[in-house]
């Protein structure tokens, strides 16, 4: 046991192990795996279903063309289309949190120092992370725009089904930002209490302070502004017009690409240094 | 320096900016050797082998592995040695096997060449029937013949292992002995250990060094250091209240005397000549002995002698705590 083991190693050797470690973990447990996606049917089933915002909307008024007030308000007339594709969001928004939690585990079962004491790059240690919580993510987007068809979404009169593949590049930018956000939340702690609080006290606001359920533009003012620094607000603005809106604005889905995309290449280059400076400690 | 595989000079972490873990520690690491840190928990060992593995960096001092300085060659040092850390650090929904390879591609090695590795690995730690079973299924020693095998995948020429049988009961903590003198043996590799029991210690290593408070107080072999106290220990009581010390070491071959509570430790060469010496001497002044025991040095009467007390646990932060209860319970197969 003694020849050098310098093999030709390149600087990124020990990616894939270490995503498909945290990717096992989750399609090897049918069960686990069942819960991930059936939390997002749930309020796509419950939430979308039960607020028939459309039945709100008495047609038997005259000169009230219920269907184009929805379109105005909703940019469709389906009210569920429109909020399946904030579920596909807040999906996002979970599971990278809790790939920010695995960190913790990680840490807390000496798994993290073993992994330092080999020649695997701390970058790799973290991009792996984040490689395995956005995978995870993309795969959920799939599955719930599968499911909310199956559901009765409405596609828009000009969808194209290369849309789909916009709908992937959008959530792999705000999936690559926001785990990493919640990595560099978690990098340093080594209780799981503190940054799940820190996690909760940004979630729900970052939900609800979004267009995930409904339209910003009937928002008061001061609401209006937080949502439109919101990079979820984007990303489900971009989801929307490549999925269900008739006639897609261009200009604004170009700002949406270009707004989740310095969103994201901002926070991961935080985060990455931040983690990077502490796992070097 | 040349020969050391590892040498540490004045090697020092301090947490906080107060805490002061690692005291400028001075020691070498001969080749082919099994070097013991002892100690308590809380003494210094993990964070001193944390320093050395590279996970953390010193605050002052130097040291190097197999001639990298830890700090500046920090990556050449990973490649070379191999890590048996403290906790299981094994996932529990993988097999054994699947365990192993992960390890392999940590290092970058080859899937070929890892699979040929992995199996003769599994073999040489006897897990070879269990290596397609999932790792929750493993006992407490199989799971740290499984850190084992991870540890060696790289063929390290330095393995460094951190309480390697913590929590372990005494039969399957004798069998991990045997495994570890193997690697000694027919691969000639340099062991650097951590180790809060004392009789593992006397069991397992060419050389011990004592660490307390993050300090370094005595390094040596197991039988210099026993020796060094200068013979063996009679332990005795008389049935009448007074002190006694000094007219016990008016006997000759008593080297020292202390009273401590009524019971008088005496250290003495030719223990068993010397104790029926002592005996008569106090039967002459009219005292009568109660009750009387003779030990040959063991590494806890070294212990004791260099840090004035007995093997106890240091206070330790709350996530030290943590990890070695999940160990423990990992241990006994929960």
């Amino acid at each position: 046991m003694s020849e050098m083991n310098h093999n030709s190693k390149s600087k990124l050797h020990g990616i894939w192990a270490l995503t498909n470690r945290e990717l096992k973990k989750w399609y090897k447990e049918p069960v686990l795996f069942l819960l991930t996606m059936i939390q997002p049917i749930l309020w796509m089933g419950l939430l979308g279903k039960s607020m028939n915002i459309s039945a709100l909307i008495p047609t038997n008024i005259p000169g009230l063309d219920s269907k184009a007030l929805m379109q105005e308000t909703f940019g469709t007339s389906d009210y569920f289309s429109f909020m399946a594709v904030g579920m596909v969001g807040m999906t996002a928004l979970f599971t990278t949190m809790f790939s920010g939690m695995s960190v913790v585990w990680d840490r807390r079962l000496g798994f993290l120092n073993k992994v330092l004491s080999t020649p695997v790059s701390r970058a790799v240690i973290i991009f792996s992370k984040v490689l395995s919580a956005t995978l995870r993510s993309m795969f959920q987007t799939g599955v719930i725009i599968i499911i909310a068809v199956a559901f009765g979404l409405q596609f828009g009169a000009n969808f194209n089904p290369l849309n789909i593949l916009g709908v992937f590049a959008i959530m792999f930018l705000l999936c690559v930002g926001l785990s990493s956000l919640f990595i560099a939340l978690t990098i340093r702690s080594t209780r799981m209490e503190t940054p799940m609080a820190v996690m909760n006290l940004i979630n729900l606001p970052m939900m609800f302070a979004s267009n995930a359920f409904y339209p910003a533009k009937l928002m008061p003012d001061w609401l209006q502004s937080v949502v439109n620094v919101n990079p979820l607000s984007y990303t489900n603005d971009a989801v929307r017009q490549l999925l269900i809106v008739n006639t897609v604005d261009y200009t604004k889905l170009a700002l949406d690409f270009a707004y989740v995309g310095i969103f994201a290449v901002i926070v991961a280059t935080i985060g990455i240094v931040l983690s990077w400076r502490f796992l070097s400690k | 320096m040349s020969d050391d595989v590892i040498a540490a000079e004045g090697l020092t972490k301090v947490f906080n900016k107060h805490l002061m873990a690692v005291d400028h520690v001075n020691f070498s690491v001969k080749q082919g050797e099994i070097f013991g840190f002892l100690g308590p928990n809380g003494a210094g060992k993990t964070t001193t082998i944390n320093m050395l593995i590279t996970v953390l960096k010193p605050t002052g001092g130097k040291a190097s592995v197999l001639g990298f300085d830890i700090a500046k060659q920090d990556y050449d040092v990973r490649n070379v040695i191999g890590v048996v850390p403290q906790e299981y650090t094994a996932d529990e929904d993988l097999t054994g096997m699947e365990n192993v390879l992960l390890c392999a591609d940590l290092y970058g090695i080859p899937r070929d060449v890892s699979k040929e590795r992995a199996m003769d690995l599994l073999k040489l730690v006897e897990l070879t029937d269990f290596k397609d079973k999932k790792v929750q299924t493993y006992s407490g020693g199989m799971r740290r013949r499984l850190e084992l095998a991870c540890g060696l995948i790289n063929r390290p020429k330095v393995l460094f292992l951190d309480e390697p049988t913590l929590g372990l009961d005494v039969q399957t903590r004798t069998a991990s002995w045997d495994y570890i003198r193997k690697l000694k043996k027919e691969y000639g590799m340099t062991l650097f250990m951590t180790t809060h029991y004392l009789e593992e210690a006397d069991a397992l290593c060419d050389r011990v060094a004592i660490i307390d408070h993050g300090k370094i107080v005595v390094v040596g072999t197991p039988e210099e250091l026993k020796h060094g106290l200068g013979g063996d220990i009679i332990t005795l009581r008389i049935k009448e209240d007074a002190d006694v010390s000094e007219l016990i070491r008016t006997v000759e071959h008593v080297k020292d005397v202390k009273n401590e509570d009524g019971s008088y430790r005496i250290k003495a060469e030719y223990g068993e000549v010397t104790a029926p010496f002592v005996i008569e001497a106090l039967r002459r002044k009219g005292y009568t002995v109660t009750k009387l025991s003779l030990t040959e040095p063991t590494l806890n009467e070294v212990y004791l002698e260099y840090t004035g007390k007995s093997m106890r646990d240091a206070e330790e932060s709350r996530e030290a705590n943590f990890s070695r209860r999940i160990t423990m319970r990992r241990a006994r197969g929960g």
